[in-house]
């Protein structure tokens, strides 16, 4: 069975049949070709397929499709400038060496960068906190945290599991 | 020596590739038509297939094919190319089929040194739960797990042998024919006289020490896509670490000229050694000769990456010191048994190569080692990070600290009295220790963690929470040297601008090694990094050959290939630049992008204006390049320590590493900020290993019960504390630059000195690994501290 849905990637607008079975990462990947978005483990443990849907990051192999009708969607292509000019974000986390492999990256820089974007600021027990949702082998994280540290000089977040954003939900709903 | 480039934490050349998403692994390239290949698992660890009927599986429409071991070739070197799976004689023997081995060794010529074949590309007697029974080949992937339940099987269950004891008790049937007391392999080395030298000893103190199934968890599955070019060629692009060796594979697994595969490998996401084996490409090419040549992948899942890969072996150790009251070890006797699993992968080699790198840290009279490898109905062992000495200096570092709590003597004295020094020669090997820094790298870390203090402070304490330090030393080597081939690769091409270009046959799988080649070229020839362009992708038609990305070996082995092709091209460029200027080669030197001359510096000509030269000068046009390789025949030993500091929770056993510092002497560190995140990444995986990461099997069928990346326990990032990281930095003569290797050995001591952080905490000695709150829990009831 398909489904037309309409949504943006990094801006551009899509308007798209899709298999209702198909995960947002099925369709990122295979028929979009946003090949940035690496697939780990297909079933929500690792973070390595995270993409920010309206800017809240998501495991998008357990996020279906249809349900990005309607939404935002930015993948780890949309971070850099459209000169090429590397984020903030992305230039921490080459200066700080946080980069090996290379395969949990995308996602990491993408939870980084909502975290930036929320505006928030936040202990650094809080930043492994909202970053425990990726897994990597190589660097024992040491150079991620410095990288996410370094992005987040002077900000807080309000990523969806932090505790920032159930304040939030709550200050909206007041 | 002062360097401009070497010693620079540059930034990786992948970096920017990588946090943009635009760097390419295997399954970011597109096919047209591309099929999914799917595998059908045994659901039994030991068991005879009897029947099988494919005809339903075959029915469903979208199904392209499908394999069992009937259709697999079975007389070597077959060369009817396309089809050559038609063109074999149906044969229901299994004894008539191709048998290969998988590990990711180089070739060798020697019969005798070459790995145990005993495996099928698919099997018709299944040994562990999750062997490869058949494969079927579909327009997309949801036909095929559909065809896979239509493959109807029938079993003869037989034992399932799921421990070494079980596989090794008198009348176990056998895993393999032929193969008698299901032993792959025995034997090991003896140094002197091991019975003489305890009947010497004052004191002669024994124990066993116990290690775990592990796995990698390379963030990036196996995955691969194969092909038939144009020409009948099999073209597979895979995540490997070993790209000419999986070549040579998959040709002796299909009985094709080895010509006749070309491997390609992109970006990589990891491997630690899993991918440093032959798993899913000999199935893959297989399926691409089954469909006429069309593009067909094999993407495992996670479940499947856990379970039909590979894993670390577990080996019991039972260990015998003797030594003198003075803290002297006068004899060693250490015997091992190591549980290989279904099939040899690297086998016994890991048993020797734990051995064999051991013996370098404590050089003494008597070394008796006595290894068995014995095959089990469980997930096959073969390479991860530190290649079996994570197991056997978990024991001896932990059996040494208990040796010196009976002599009453402080842990590190008791290592300082028999650690190794300079010059000493191995007697097995041969090889010399030509640098050591391991006597600074303690001192280092003793002062970081403030040793002293706290053993004072610590030494007075109660309560249910109770802090300890402890440490363990470890000795590894730069490659296999003198036990295998040590082959490297590179190639070097001046362009007009000035710039080169660097080809290696060398692997990075995230490492960095392709980052340490670019700064030693550019270190040669005086150029900045941005005018280094290092080919990230490894081709086996086009690569300079090099056996790959293991046993800690590129930065020392393949450097020196890397060296060697940019000392040619310079000496190439300044010849070049004599002819064009009539100054003798001797007077010039390259400098900063300009040939000047040797007595006063003074530029003579920029290095553009030579490339150029070299390219269209009418009379003396010749494009400088190089192309080396180096055949080493030499290993600098690396050497280091963990020093760690814990809390231990008496009532919920949990250990919580407080303080954890790793001092390496890896001899010359080319890229400080990249060395430091191989180590804090082997620390994490040591730390893993040390208290939570373990294969967990249902002991009656072999099954494993936690094959995802949830119920295995991989560290987060909230259970990593900081990672202190220092260097002693020796000069090791016989390696590029003075390095020794760095890869592997941070995995090594982080579990032993966490074990003997413990045991200074609680007085309780875990001697078995993981230390996870269960069995601390377990361990604290034994000894009546709850």
């Amino acid at each position: 069975m398909f489904k037309r849905i309409a949504f943006t990637v990094n801006g551009k607008a899509f308007n798209f049949e899709v298999d209702i079975r198909d995960s947002l990462l099925e369709l990122l990947r295979h028929r979009l070709g946003y090949t940035g978005t690496k697939k780990g483990c297909g079933v929500g443990e690792c973070g390595a397929c995270s993409v920010l849907i309206d800017g809240i990051p998501f495991d998008s192999c357990i996020y279906l499709a249809v349900w990005a009708d309607g939404k935002a969607i930015t993948t780890i292509e949309g971070v850099a400038a459209k000169s090429g000019e590397l984020s903030e974000v992305q230039k921490a986390y080459v200066d700080q060496g946080a980069v090996q492999c290379g395969f949990c990256t995308p996602g990491l820089v993408l939870t980084t960068k909502a975290m930036v974007e929320s505006g928030k600021g936040f202990t650094r027990e809080e930043i492994k906190r909202e970053l425990s949702g990726h897994l990597c082998r190589c660097t024992g994280y040491q150079s991620i945290l410095k990288a996410a540290e370094k992005s987040l000089e002077g900000h807080i977040c309000r990523c969806v599991d932090s505790p920032h954003y159930k304040e939030s939900l709550l200050q909206e709903k007041s | 020596m002062a360097y401009k480039v070497v010693g620079k934490s540059v930034s990786k050349v992948d970096a920017i590739a990588k946090v943009t998403g635009k760097a390419k692994y295997t399954d970011d390239f597109p096919e047209r038509d591309m099929l999914v290949g799917k595998i059908l698992h045994s659901p039994y660890a030991h068991a005879i297939i009897k029947s099988i009927d494919v005809s339903l599986a075959k029915a469903l429409p979208g199904v392209e094919a499908v394999l069992t071991y009937k259709d697999l070739p079975r007389i070597k070197y077959t060369t009817s190319l396309p089809g050559v799976i038609e063109d074999v004689i149906e044969q229901e023997l299994e004894a008539e089929r191709i048998k290969f081995g998988t590990a990711g060794h180089p070739y060798s010529l020697d019969p005798g040194h070459r790995d145990v074949e005993d495996r099928h590309i698919l099997t018709k007697k299944a040994r562990f739960v999750g062997d490869a029974i058949a494969a079927v080949v579909a327009t997309d992937e949801l036909i095929a797990q559909k065809a896979l339940k239509l493959i109807v099987v029938e079993y003869e269950v037989l034992e399932a042998l799921t421990s070494t004891d079980a596989a090794l008790k008198e009348g176990a049937p056998l895993i393999h024919e032929g193969r008698e007391g299901n032993i792959l392999a025995s034997g090991g080395f003896a140094i002197g006289d091991v019975e003489a030298a305890f009947k010497e000893a004052d004191l002669v103190i024994e124990g066993e020490y116990e290690t775990s199934i592990v796995q990698h968890c390379h963030m990036e599955n196996q995955t691969s896509y194969a092909y038939q070019d144009t020409d009948g060629r099999i073209v597979i692009v895979t995540s490997t670490q070993i790209p000419q060796i999986v070549r040579r594979v998959v040709a002796q697994a299909l009985g094709l000229p080895w010509g006749r595969v070309r491997v390609i490998k992109p970006f990589v996401g990891g491997g630690f050694g899993n991918k440093q084996d032959v798993c899913i490409e000999p199935l893959n090419a297989a399926m691409t000769l089954a469909v006429g040549g069309r593009p067909v992948k094999i993407e495992l899942t996670r479940e499947e990456s856990m379970v039909d890969t590979r894993t670390r072996h577990a080996f019991k150790f039972k260990i015998k010191t003797g030594i003198n009251q003075d803290g002297k070890i006068i004899g060693i006797h250490i015997s091992a048994v190591s549980n290989t699993g279904a099939y040899a992968s690297h086998g016994h080699s890991i048993a020797g190569s734990a051995g064999g790198k051991f013996r370098y840290l404590y050089p003494t009279k008597a070394l008796k080692y006595d290894p068995v490898t014995v095959y089990t109905n469980l997930p096959v062992a073969g390479a991860m990070r530190g290649y079996g000495c994570p197991q056997i200096f978990y024991a001896f570092e932990s059996h040494l600290e208990d040796v010196a709590k009976r002599l009453n003597m402080d842990p590190i004295e008791i290592r300082r009295k028999n650690l190794v020094e300079v010059g000493y020669v191995d007697p097995v090997s041969k090889n010399k220790i030509t640098s050591c820094g391991i006597r600074e790298c303690i001192d280092k870390g003793k002062a970081l963690i403030k040793w002293d203090e706290k053993k004072a402070l610590y030494k007075e304490q109660g309560g249910d929470k109770l802090r300890g330090v402890g440490m363990a030393c470890f000795s590894y080597a730069s490659g296999t040297y003198p036990v295998a081939l040590e082959l490297a690769g590179a190639r070097i091409v001046l362009n007009q601008d000035g710039s080169v270009q660097l080809q290696i046959g060398a692997t990075d799988t995230g490492q960095g090694s392709d980052t340490v080649f670019g700064q030693m070229v550019a270190e040669v020839l005086g150029l900045p990094m941005d005018m280094v362009h290092v080919l990230s992708t490894q081709d086996t038609d086009i690569s300079p050959f090099d056996t790959g990305c293991y046993a800690s070996r590129q930065t020392y082995v393949s450097g020196m290939a890397v060296e060697k092709a940019a000392l040619e091209v310079k000496g190439k460029i300044l010849g070049f630049a004599s002819s064009m200027t009539d100054v003798p080669v001797d007077r010039l030197d390259l400098l900063d992008q300009k040939i000047v001359y040797k007595h006063t510096g003074e530029s003579v000509l920029t290095l553009e204006q030579v490339a150029m030269q070299s390219y269209y000068d009418r009379v003396l046009a010749k494009p400088i390049t190089s192309d080396v390789s180096n055949n080493a025949r030499v290993n600098g030993i690396p050497f280091g320590v963990t020093f760690a500091e814990v809390e231990v929770d008496i009532k919920t056993g949990k250990i919580k590493v407080l303080e954890i510092y790793n001092v390496h002497d890896s001899g010359t560190i080319i890229n400080p900020q990249m060395a430091e995140g191989q180590v804090h990444g082997g620390v994490s995986m040591g730390m893993g290993y040390a208290l939570s990461e373990q294969l967990i099997f249902d002991e009656a069928t072999g099954k494993v019960l936690n094959n995802n990346l949830l119920d295995y326990k991989l560290p987060t990032i909230m259970d990593t504390p900081d990672i202190g990281v220092a260097f002693v930095e020796t000069y090791e003569p016989t390696g590029p630059f003075g390095v020794k290797s760095l890869g592997e050995p941070p995995t090594i001591s982080p579990a032993p000195a966490i074990r003997n952080a413990v045991l200074d905490a609680t007085g309780v000695a875990f001697n078995r690994l993981p230390m996870n709150p269960q069995r601390v829990f377990e361990g604290f009831k034994t000894a009546g501290l709850i």
